[in-house]
């Protein structure tokens, strides 16, 4: 029995691990005042990334630090769009996510002669998902972020100018300067869920990310734009995942089952949750 | 500001784009006829049922000189696009749509273009939509081919338990199923047989990371066999087999490498004969439009793996029960269960 709650349990981190790292990414972006539609895009840019890198230098840190740059520079792109030409936030996001999309699908085609696959790579191999350095970092990171939210002068600078610009500017907070980094934070941590996706799969499948960017986004609205909030609400998921992947073999009729994360972010998000509000400026570009 | 937003969503739009056709080889001066085809969802590289149909289309393309253009369509909308873009070619003579979620499409387009030839892969026959006399149907008998391997897995496992990924939830992947475990409990009558599937539509079918997780659960559970018709997202199955050094069952094509040495045998299904088959018959005048071709184990249209690969990994009795329910199947002495 404890074996297999053990099991259970190991299960629900390896999903969880792109929902904490992508929703607790968003939070900087959106805390600053940034919408960020853009991280289903970001997430495969990262597992594009990875995959690339590890494929052609064998190294499984190039791979990340590959990864990694390429979800900067979506992100930077983003932030470009949204703060400094102050186009529709959520335009831009969703352009990002297409093309994201499209230029994995494409370079695939060139590199690897299938729009559809890349061929495998070995990934971290560590016994464990507890032991993967990923998750490690995933669990200092959110940490470490609920301290510099809350008990630094950089977060208290990024939620002042997510929720009142003008306020922070006049204060002599660069605005555009604490934006972009929260997009920027944003999509690195957004590009390294992708490229942990890459490395437990081995390989790099078009449109791996298959809807994880949104369940992240709205981890991160249940989790009321916060680190720790985002975290449980990233939990959820992935143990109402766990849940309707063990629960096929039993005798509950499958459509209920396959329904069941859909579910409970209903009943979460009616009866648990409370109102969750967003930043007041979130989504109003900055104008001098 | 408004100018630049345009070309980024230009650009976009360009990159994304429909699958384009890819490698048309339209290089040589004499009009050969060209074959086009469309790939199901998770396209080449799937190392399972796409890639055993391109292998047919490449051979045809050597042995019997025609040119070949393929496209690897995205999102569903897409599926209906290419098969209208191919057919639409005039030197193109005979288009495949490979996998049943095409049975709609194809038989639209086939009606629109009366003088083209069409082939589809697993087509889902139903009494509402006959076949328009230019469309050549070939299905397979999954479940004859699943029923063996499922009586080899029940033999050969230690636990008592084997499991079965599915992809989509649809009747075709239900009939691979139904096979697997009626061969499990023919041999083996108190065998437990674990199954589960990745999702409910096409994408369930390249979902590797879902399909790891199902296998790892199910390994975790007691399984120690495991096998799959899931696409792609049957690649998360093998890297659950490697990580927990238990065995995996291979489907559509010869899977032994996805999981060296753990790969216990391998559910064939002869896609690429099919469309080799489908090629010459269009070449030598003799296509039949309107049939429905069913090819199970006496036609070798499907069939297990048994090579030097994998012949240290099944015993000799094994291997002998398992030629003697082939037998009976092929005599119809036993049969199997069309679905759940």
């Amino acid at each position: 029995m404890f074996e297999l709650a053990l099991v259970f349990l190991l299960q629900v981190l390896r999903i969880a691990v792109p929902y904490l790292l992508a929703s607790l990414g968003a939070t900087y972006s959106e805390k600053g005042g940034v919408v960020n539609l853009a991280l289903e895009g970001l997430i495969l840019i990262g597992a594009f990334g990875a995959t690339v890198g590890q494929f052609y230098t064998g190294s499984a840190s190039i791979g990340i630090l590959t990864g990694l740059g390429f979800g900067a520079v979506m992100a930077l792109l983003h932030a470009y769009m949204a703060i400094t030409l102050r186009a529709n936030q959520i335009v831009s996001g969703v352009a990002i996510n297409i093309l994201a999309v499209g230029m994995t699908k494409f370079f695939l085609q060139v590199l690897f002669r299938s729009s559809a696959n890349s061929p495998r790579i070995s990934g971290l191999n560590v016994p464990t998902v507890l032991l993967d350095p990923i998750f490690i970092f995933t669990v200092v990171a959110i940490v470490l972020s609920h301290f510099i939210f809350f008990y630094t002068p950089f977060g208290l600078r990024l939620r002042a100018t997510g929720e009142s610009a003008e306020t922070a500017d006049t204060l002599g907070i660069d605005v555009v300067k604490i934006r972009y980094s929260g997009v920027l934070i944003s999509g690195v941590l957004a590009a390294l869920a992708g490229v942990f996706l890459a490395y437990q799969q081995h390989s790099f499948t078009d449109n791996m990310s298959a809807g994880r960017g949104y369940i992240s986004l709205a981890a991160m609205i249940i989790g009321k734009w916060t680190p720790l909030g985002a975290m449980a609400a990233s939990l959820m998921f992935a143990f109402a995942e766990t849940l309707q992947l063990n629960l096929q073999s039993a005798a509950i009729p499958t459509q209920l089952v396959q329904a069941l994360p859909y579910l409970v972010t209903l009943i979460v998000l009616i009866g648990f949750v409370g109102k969750s509000v967003p930043p007041r400026e979130l989504g109003q570009p900055y104008e001098k | 500001m408004n100018k630049t937003l345009l070309l980024f969503l230009l650009a976009a739009c360009a990159l994304t784009g429909c699958g384009q056709p890819q490698n048309s080889n339209s290089t040589s001066a004499t009009k050969k006829s060209k074959i086009g085809l469309v790939f199901d969802v998770g396209g080449r590289g799937d190392k399972s049922f796409n890639d055993a149909a391109f292998s047919g289309l490449e051979r045809a393309k050597k042995e019997l000189d025609v040119e070949i253009e393929y496209i690897e369509p995205g999102e569903g909308s897409d599926r209906e696009a290419a098969l209208r873009q191919l057919a639409s070619q005039p030197d193109v003579a005979l288009v495949f749509g490979i996998g049943f979620i095409f049975t709609d499409d194809i038989t639209d387009i086939a009606k629109e273009y009366p003088d083209k030839k069409f082939a589809c892969i697993d087509y889902t026959v139903s009494d509402a939509k006959p076949l328009p006399k230019n469309l050549s149907a070939v299905l397979f008998r999954e479940e004859e081919g699943s029923f063996l391997v499922g009586a080899i897995a029940a033999m050969t496992s230690k636990s008592g338990m084997i499991g079965f990924v599915g992809g989509m939830e649809s009747p075709l992947i239900k009939r691979f199923l139904t096979g697997y475990r009626n061969g499990a409990e023919y041999v083996r009558p108190n065998i437990v047989v674990l199954d589960g599937y990745a999702g409910l539509d096409g994408n369930a079918f390249k979902n590797p990371a879902r399909g790891k997780e199902l296998a790892l659960g199910q390994y975790n559970r007691g399984a120690d066999i495991i096998y799959h018709a899931s696409g792609v997202t049957g690649l998360g199955v093998f890297e659950a087999a490697r990580e927990t050094k238990k065995f995996a069952i291979g489907v559509d094509m010869n899977q032994e490498n996805e999981a060296p040495g753990l790969v216990l045998t391998s559910m064939v299904k002869m896609v690429d004969n099919a469309v080799f088959q489908t090629v010459a018959e269009v070449k030598a005048g003799k296509f039949q439009g309107g049939t429905v071709k069913v090819l199970g184990l006496e036609a070798k249209g499907v069939d297990y793996v048994y090579n030097e690969t994998n012949k240290n990994l099944i015993s000799d009795s094994t291997r002998a029960k398992a030629e003697e329910l082939r037998a009976k199947l092929v005599s119809g002495a036993v049969k199997v269960g069309q679905s759940e």
